[in-house]
């Protein structure tokens, strides 16, 4: 199998919190800029790629900002306290390595606790090896944000590393984007901003967009591992085309031609009706007039830990079944 | 005093007329065009000599409050609340019900009669009623109709170390700043936007956005402020008597943080003081601002206030200074043309 891992690698690497996607923006444009027409950077940041073709005109969204831990006070002798920016667990957190935007290191620990469950991120505390306020502040500023500093692994399955929500959706789109020449549709690719903390950049991208129809690249839950949740998605078992989550009853007609295309191809899919959780089609559905969105999502395990993971082959197959939507008759509506 | 009159006038959520009122008196004079839109909001524009980038500076006239929902046969009015409000501070407070402001007094069953287990709980909504000293239901409805507004009494008192005690400090302090700013602020262009019901989930200022359609915003807040001894600084939202309060992120915005330090810069060099607003709950109108049609950046400024959401609510004059002199300067920067 053909599959760029490096670039995943590059993407799931690059530095992004939601509200400082300036690094991951900037990489993502160097990838692409030869094979769109063109680039354009709205006010909250999103990055807008413009591949002109005579069809309908959709938007394809895949947020570039990732979750954080955002500095809200260091103490006298150098410990960092943070809030959350996006979904972020306190047990996932504890005694992670996390890495700030200049390349500081540090380490998430908690002040003792007698009782785990009752774990907080406020008795949470950044230990960036500083031993006062002062040195401290030489090396992070409050309003700093930091992520989780973990390994890009892989074998010839799947590929685990954190991130993955949703660079994987960023890696299907520059994948896209090099891929359709001709495009038969007229295609404006969204790299949104600020998804984890409520769909915001993908809400005033589809308004400066205007889309026809709209489209959403991003990873969703499994129920393949031992004892979990029942939910009819699993790794390796083909594309996921959602049917609904909390931010959106998926178009009908979107959602169809989806599965038809998915069929002619010969590409495997599987439906998902996710219960909680939502991607920027959510605000997408809702702009103007209102835009017929739909979801291709990634089967992913562990979302929001630092080893999601997901089947090289799923990834391959969305991408196989984005590229023949945008290249389909979509005269849908 | 301004601050005196903006906290004496009732505004609860969905009935500012009173504010509104008095705030157009106020800016009238001083703006180069003023409007009141459909569902409230005052938009004003004071026209200057720059034109680069539009600014839009808000504040949100609403406040928390009651709402009377049914007349019993004693003529005692039940009531639900408007906003966000602990049930726990109702008990026995003054409030001015209705247009008229009749005056009333929260009542509920004295202690000599309680349970003893009924002293451990807060009294439930149900228990509370509002005794405007109506002798039957039809006497109240004399003074007084179903769906009638009840703001809080409470008196404006300077006390203690340049302290100010009222109500509706949150946020007549940012009604207070963006007046001062609009009477004070010659040859800057800028959009004033007074926006309603703001405590009842930021519903004046999407639409009020959508209209301006500003390329930077500041939201002017009176914030929460919480700091009791043996507390880690960490978990204090904000201090009184250390400045404006510059927010990092809450429920609504993660603030822009080249904005946010632009700011810092301009506090630093006018030395003036200021400090983070650390907490990330609650949420104010820059939520429906940035997002409005392709977006914007914003920035909330906020002076602390003690005891927010309450009848006596209590901020610090030096903050409020230190706010008005920070705005100046930020105002000053954009008139130049480099914020």
């Amino acid at each position: 199998m053909n599959f760029n891992s490096k670039l995943l690698k590059d993407l799931v690497k690059t530095y992004g919190p939601s509200s400082n996607e300036n690094d991951i923006r900037d990489f993502i444009i160097k990838e692409i800029e030869n094979y769109v027409d063109e680039i354009k950077i709205d006010a909250l940041g999103n990055l807008v790629a413009h591949k002109k073709g005579n069809g309908k005109k959709i938007m394809i969204s895949s947020h570039m900002d990732q979750i954080g831990l955002m500095v809200i006070d260091i103490d006298k002798s150098g410990f960092l306290r943070f809030v959350n920016i996006g979904g972020i667990s306190p047990y996932v957190t504890l005694s992670q390595k996390v890495l700030f935007e200049n390349g500081t290191v540090g380490v998430v620990y908690s002040e003792p606790v007698d009782d785990m469950s009752k774990l907080k991120l406020e008795n949470m505390y950044i230990d960036i090896g500083a031993f006062s306020k002062e040195e401290a502040e030489k090396m992070v500023n409050i309003g700093d944000i930091c992520i989780y500093y973990n390994g890009f692994d892989e074998n010839d399955n799947i590929v685990f590393t954190p991130y993955l929500d949703d660079r994987v959706g960023c890696f299907i789109a520059i994948e896209s984007i090099k891929t359709i020449d001709t495009p038969k549709n007229d295609l404006f690719f969204v790299f949104s901003v600020q998804e984890e903390v409520g769909l915001r950049g993908a809400k005033t991208a589809a308004y400066g967009v205007n889309p026809d129809v709209g489209i959403a690249l991003d990873v969703t839950s499994h129920g393949d591992t031992p004892k979990a949740k029942k939910y009819a998605i699993g790794l390796d078992k083909g594309a996921a085309i959602k049917v609904k989550d909390n931010s959106i009853i998926c178009h009908p007609k979107v959602r169809e031609q989806l599965v038809k295309i998915a069929k002619e191809n010969n590409i495997p899919y599987q439906m998902e009706v996710l219960e909680f959780g939502g991607t920027d089609s959510g605000a997408i559905h809702l702009t103007k007039e209102g835009v017929p969105s739909g979801v291709i999502s990634i089967p992913t395990r562990y979302v929001h830990s630092t080893i999601e993971m997901a089947s090289k082959k799923d990834i391959t197959n969305c991408k196989e079944l984005l590229v023949r939507f945008l290249n389909s008759n979509l005269e849908l509506f | 005093m301004l601050l005196k009159l903006l906290t004496e006038s009732s505004g609860v959520s969905g009935n500012e007329k009173e504010v509104r009122d008095l705030i157009m008196d106020e800016i009238r004079g001083y703006s180069d065009s003023i409007k009141i839109d459909r569902l409230g909001n005052i938009i004003a524009y004071k026209k200057g000599l720059n034109s680069s980038q539009k600014l839009m500076i808000t504040a949100h006239m609403d406040e928390v409050g009651l709402l009377i929902t049914d007349i019993d046969s004693s003529g005692l009015l039940k009531f639900i609340t408007v906003g966000g409000i602990d049930k726990r501070i109702l008990v026995s407070k003054s409030v001015h019900v209705g247009k008229d402001k009749v005056y009333g007094v929260i009542g509920a069953k004295p202690i000599h009669l309680q349970k003893k287990k009924e002293w451990i709980n807060a009294l439930d909504m149900d228990d509370l009623y509002i005794d405007i000293g109506a002798t039957s239901k039809e006497d109240a409805e004399k003074y007084v109709n179903i769906g009638d507004y009840a703001s809080f009494q409470s008196d404006y008192i300077e006390f203690g170390d340049n302290l100010i005690k009222a109500k509706a400090l949150d946020n007549r302090v940012g009604c207070s700043l963006l007046i001062d700013l609009i009477k004070e602020i010659k040859d800057i262009s800028f959009y004033a936007v007074f926006t309603v019901m703001e405590e009842v989930g930021l519903v004046g200022a999407g639409p009020a956005a959508y209209e301006v359609n500003p390329d930077m915003a500041i939201v002017l807040e009176g914030t929460l402020c919480y700091e009791m001894p043996n507390m880690d600084s960490h978990l204090m939202p904000t201090q009184i008597g250390k400045g404006p309060a510059i927010s990092l992120a809450d429920r609504t915005t993660v603030y822009n943080p080249q904005f946010r330090k632009r700011i810092e810069e301009i506090a630093k060099s006018n030395q003036i003081p200021y400090q983070y607003r650390k907490s990330s709950m609650g949420g104010n109108d820059s939520g429906k601002i940035h997002t409005a049609k392709t977006g914007s950046i914003t920035t909330c400024i906020s002076v602390p206030c003690r005891y927010i959401h309450s009848p006596n609510s209590v901020m610090s004059i030096k903050d409020y200074e230190n706010t008005q002199k920070l705005l100046r300067a930020i105002l000053t920067e954009y008139g130049k043309g480099v914020l």
